[in-house]
């Protein structure tokens, strides 16, 4: 049970959020133009990393605002928050 | 005063009395006694069966590490309590407690012959046994295995105790309440830090509070007596809270700990009424200090098992705690100097004390202590053997060889009535790996210690491994004053003296003239887990200590082997020629000791289990007789039963009128989300398959939404308030995800829309009117407005009012008929509805629930999400292609919608189905096969919606098939337990094909 502090709202529980899996996966402008093979990398392809991931992160129970987290899966360390659009940070 | 309560001390009253009954016969002891105390004091050793060899098993310990005395308390049926430990609980009055595996009493069990057929149940023997002859499993060896497996019994009524939980933040949280925790809440609490000191006892001051030796000295005073002072200071404390009777269950990451506060366990019955029981406390603290103590390990030898067995430090805490004597011809055993200090305290009130060690000499104060007052020592030796089948009566003796590997010499036999023991001591790691700390091996001392890396919290005496007065003192003060940047503390200046050990030796499991295959040395005492267990599982290959754990089951008790880990530990390491440390431990994981179902699950039972969402009708479809059903968590009348009706007569009565007449439905429970800005529309466009840029203000249109994947996610109806404002329908139970999907797309991947989303779910409140009579009832409603097909057409929306009551309506359909919805603010919805019920009155018109609404639309072959489709279902495999907009660009799923494997002909496709007996209903969920004597049968598909229509009078269904499409008017068999039914493959419309009723 960790605490995220929500770039809105500052320090909340674990609890009031949700997490969208891995961040800075983007949407691809013209699916159409993609092979099978392209468009299955974007729609299942997850890294899934025992370490320091970056993910999205959902205030779902609070401001219900998306944002980007950088954490290490392995001990729940948070090495960064900043919101959507923002760049990653080097870690 | 009974035979064995042979000492006055302050924590027992020993004028009140307490009376309390064990296995049927009543026992007295006083205020402030465990039940273990009291049984103790009353003679009582024998508490239990082992459960494996059903041996006689008596009171080993005085805390929660206790692996034999455990009961079960109270024999109501609904307040009953297995696996409480004897040593834990506190006595109060009408205590009924009794122990557990054995039949048909403690004293005689039959279950003792394991004991004698042991060599023939080694570890794994079931796995081994039961494996043959195949036809024994079911009737013979699980039955058999069910009867003797587990512990007590577990209540049979619903448990009428109130639990509760309370969330509390603080600075600085405390564990243990023992020297080192009373320092260091003292200093954190002096500091103006909000300070939280928790202990499982129910007083302060750990094991030094009954230390009242004369070489463990603090400040010029006894270190018993200086604690006792220290208690009272903290005790004024007023930033600090003391919880007593409150033990640690988890320690999670981020310093969230789960604590169980016991409130009324220790109360006398009649006390009890009403009372919570037990608090389940949520903290979140800034910083930890973690001084949880350690344990007394036990020594591993033959028969060491037996009733009068205990951990010597346990045997002084019963003595100059409780005041009672655990025997009156005492012998101590030990590898360590902690158990001289039990041997000089016995010695002192007078009972008998020898001393064996298997050190050769110790030349520290409390040994030289021992030796002046006249105990008798025995050097370098060893328990060979124990004897006394329910309580200790004799041992033998030998001298250890000069590398302790061996036994040596005569066998010496000594008499006695209790024999304790003490193999070091193991600090109580739990909380530290618990929250995610390592550790490391120390060789000298044979521990395990926390490896210090975390800035939030710090582990401190006896549990970090600080074993001596000193050194326990001394460093807690530095760690916490270092930990809280603190300068100066009160014990800055603190005088200790005590006694030190300087000659340490351990040995795992002592050697024996006896083979080892006739040995029982016990490691794991409640689950009978022997030496000899664990080298079998070396022998047989496992090399994991998780494998050898489970393969033996050694600490897989109740306990979780807070006795057993380390020794199992060493005789790996031992056997298999490595290291210790190399070894790794198993993994700690919460609760420390169990928790109680009730703590877990606190207020959140009965009604308060989930949250119930009711529409603002809700109050007349109870006093209509609606029956319910849970839809997500919104409760939705499901049929309105008239007399003594069943669920078909109803629903067949309300389909049929519906169809007739008129019905109406409450549909306020579906989700409605309220979007504008300048690129709704736009937005619209992206997350539906159709396309919305051209549907004009006041109109409505149903749209389908699919994920990414190009699989069906929710479908509603949308309609176009304004030039840039939406009203979206969501199915009920999708609601919340579909918002928050949309909010998902809106904020990460289309963030230059300018589209706002709101839930409106709870804001309206929807009566939908359906049936040929339908728009004479909306007439009645709304006289001054023009309900003909001109003015107010199928699919659009119009403002109007009643009793000054805004309102929307919408002309949708969900049933094939002529069909208004009707949106109020939810505070007005009962009084739309009533209005409604009233104009209806002269049409008939009938309330229907959910089943109805499921029936009206399935004979029309509407689908519901979720129903008919489940996350695997395309638009195309629905048959729905007509509503996939071939010129937009992009949508969501799109793409996926060819790809290699939605492309597939052979996918299930949604079909009708009708059974040759028309009065045949399928279920709902069975299996569709083409072919009964293809071996392995293939299953085709399933049924996914079924009813008998009214309207059409035949059953109809709809179905997802392999390859559907094509097979209109194909034979198939739905094969049930009984009989395989016919059904042939049709159109999964039935009625109304021509869709003319919409505008009849």
């Amino acid at each position: 049970m960790f605490i995220i502090n929500c770039p809105y709202c500052g320090e909340r529980d674990q609890s009031e959020f949700s997490c969208g899996g891995e961040a800075h996966i983007v949407r691809p402008k013209q699916p159409t133009e993609l092979s099978d093979g392209e468009w299955a990398e974007y729609l299942f392809m997850r890294k899934n990393i025992k370490g320091v991931q970056f993910e999205r992160w959902n205030h779902a129970h609070g401001c219900r605002k998306w944002f980007n987290m950088v954490r290490d899966t392995s001990n729940d360390k948070i090495h960064a928050v900043y919101k959507m659009g923002e760049k990653p940070p080097v870690i | 005063m009974t035979k064995y309560r042979i000492n006055k001390t302050r924590f027992v009253d020993q004028t009140k009395t307490v009376s309390f009954t064990f296995e049927g016969k009543k026992y007295h002891g006083f205020e402030g006694d465990t039940l273990a105390s009291a049984l103790l004091s009353n003679g009582i050793h024998l508490v239990g069966r082992s459960f494996k060899y059903h041996r006689p098993r008596g009171i080993m310990s005085c805390g929660s590490e206790e692996p034999n005395a455990i009961c079960q308390i109270n024999a109501d049926t609904n307040l009953t309590e297995p696996n409480v430990r004897a040593t834990e609980i506190e006595l109060y009055e009408g205590l009924r407690a009794s122990s557990q595996n054995c039949w048909p009493n403690l004293n005689f069990d039959i279950g003792g012959i394991n004991n004698l057929i042991s060599p023939f149940i080694p570890a794994g023997f079931y796995y081994k046994t039961f494996m043959w002859p195949k036809s024994f499993w079911k009737k013979i060896y699980e039955p058999l295995i069910r009867l003797s497996a587990g512990l007590g019994k577990s209540p049979s009524q619903p448990d009428p105790d109130i639990y509760d939980h309370k969330h509390e933040h603080c600075d600085v949280l405390v564990i243990g309440g023992g020297i080192s925790g009373i320092i260091s809440a003292k200093i954190a609490a002096k500091n103006n830090l909000k300070t939280i000191l928790i202990e499982d006892k129910n007083i302060l001051g750990g094991s030094t509070i009954y230390q009242n030796n004369k070489n463990f000295i603090i400040d010029n005073k006894k270190s018993n007596e200086w604690l006792m002072n220290e208690i009272s200071e903290l005790e004024k404390l007023d930033n600090l809270i003391i919880k007593t009777r409150t033990s640690l269950a988890a320690f999670h990451s981020y310093n969230y700990l789960l604590a169980k506060e016991n409130i009324s366990d220790h109360l006398p019955l009649y006390k009890k009424n009403g009372d919570i029981r037990q608090r389940l406390w949520k903290i979140r603290a800034d910083r930890v200090i973690v001084a949880a103590g350690a344990i007394e390990r036990p020594l591993i030898f033959n028969n060491n098992d037996r009733p009068g067995i205990i951990l010597a430090n346990s045997v002084k805490k019963y003595l100059d705690f409780y005041g009672v004597s655990t025997g009156l011809n005492n012998i101590i055993f030990t590898n360590n100097d902690s158990a001289y200090e039990t041997a000089v305290s016995l010695f002192e009130k007078g009972i008998s004390v020898k001393i064996i060690d298997i050190r050769k000499k110790s030349s520290s104060d409390i040994v030289k202590n021992a030796e002046d007052l006249g105990i008798r020592i025995y050097w370098n030796s060893t328990v060979v053997n124990t004897f006394g089948y329910k309580k200790i009566k004799s041992i033998e003796i030998m001298n250890l060889s000069e590398d302790g590997s061996n036994v040596t010499g005569n066998i010496r036999k000594i008499q006695c009535d209790c024999l304790s023991i003490s193999g070091g001591w193991t600090p109580m790691v739990h909380m530290h790996t618990q929250s995610g700390g390592k550790l490391d091996f120390r060789e000298i001392d044979q521990v395990f210690v926390p490896s210090e890396k975390s800035e939030n919290h710090i582990n401190v005496g006896s549990c970090n491994g600080d074993f001596e007065l000193e050194e326990i003192v001394k460093n807690t003060n530095n760690k916490v004053k270092k930990f809280l940047n603190i300068n100066e503390s009160g014990f800055d200046k603190i005088s200790v003296l005590c006694s030190k050990e300087l000659e340490k030796k351990n040995i795992w499991l002592l050697p024996n003239t006896i083979s080892e295959g006739k040995t029982k040395s016990f490691i794991d005492f409640q689950n009978d887990s022997t030496a000899k267990d664990i080298k079998l599982a070396l022998r047989e290959g496992f090399k994991s200590i998780e494998h050898v754990k489970r393969y033996t089951t050694t600490g897989m008790a109740t306990d979780q082997g807070k006795l057993s880990n380390m020794h199992a530990l060493g005789i790996i390491a031992d056997t298999a020629g490595v290291k210790m440390g190399t070894l790794g431990t198993t993994t700690f994981r919460p609760p420390f000791t169990p928790l109680t179902f009730g703590a877990i699950v606190g207020r959140s039972v009965g009604k308060f289990f989930d949250v119930v969402r009711k529409t603002s009708i809700h109050e007349w479809h109870v006093q209509n007789n609606a029956k319910f059903e849970n839809v997500g968590q919104w409760k939705r009348p499901w049929y309105y039963p008239i007399n003594n009706e069943n669920l078909h007569e109803a629903v067949q009565r309300e389909s049929k009128t519906a169809r007739d007449s008129a019905g109406i439905l409450d549909a306020s429970t579906l989700g409605k989300i309220d979007i504008q800005g300048s690129d709704a529309s736009e937005f619209l466009n992206r997350v539906y398959t159709n396309a919305w840029s051209k549907l004009g203000i006041g109109k409505c249109r149903y749209g389908l939404m699919l994920n990414e994947d190009g699989m069906v996610y929710d479908d509603g109806v949308t309609t176009r308030l304004g030039e840039n404002h939406y009203l979206m329908t969501t199915t009920t139970g999708g609601a919340a995800n579909v918002l928050s999907k949309l909010e998902d797309y809106l904020q990460t991947e289309w963030p230059e829309l300018d589209v706002y989303l709101t839930s409106v779910t709870d804001h309206y409140s929807t009566a939908s009117i359906c049936g040929p009579n339908s728009k004479k009832i909306l007439k009645k409603l709304f006289p001054n407005k023009d309900f003909s097909d001109e003015a107010f057409p199928h699919m659009s929306y119009q403002e109007a009012i009643i009793d000054k009551i805004e309102c929307r309506i919408m002309r949708i359909s969900f049933t094939g008929e002529l069909s208004y919805e009707i949106n109020v603010e939810s505070k007005y919805g009962k009084s739309l509805w009533e209005s409604c019920i009233r104009a209806g009155e002269e049409y008939k018109i009938s309330p229907y629930g959910t089943e109805t609404m499921h029936l009206l639309r399935a004979e029309k072959g509407f689908i519901i999400v979720g129903q008919d489709t489940d996350g695997t279902m395309t638009p195309v495999d629905l048959q729905m292609d007509w509503i996939v907009s071939k010129k937009k660009y992009d949508f969501i799923g799109k793409r996926s919608l060819y790809r290699s494997d939605t492309i597939r002909e052979d996918r299930k496709q949604l079909v009708g189905l009708l059974t040759d007996d028309p009065n045949e209903i399928l279920e709902e969920g069975a299996q569709i096969v083409s072919e009964l004597d293809k071996k392995p049968v293939e299953m085709i598909g399933h049924v996914t919606s079924s009813y008998f229509s009214p309207n059409l009078n035949k059953s109809i269904a709809l179905a997802v098939v392999k390859g559907g499409k094509k097979m209109k008017g194909q034979k198939l068999f739905v094969p049930m337990e009984n009989k395989n039914i016919n059904v042939t493959v049709s159109d999964f419309i039935f009625f109304d094909k021509e869709n003319k009723r919409i505008n009849a």
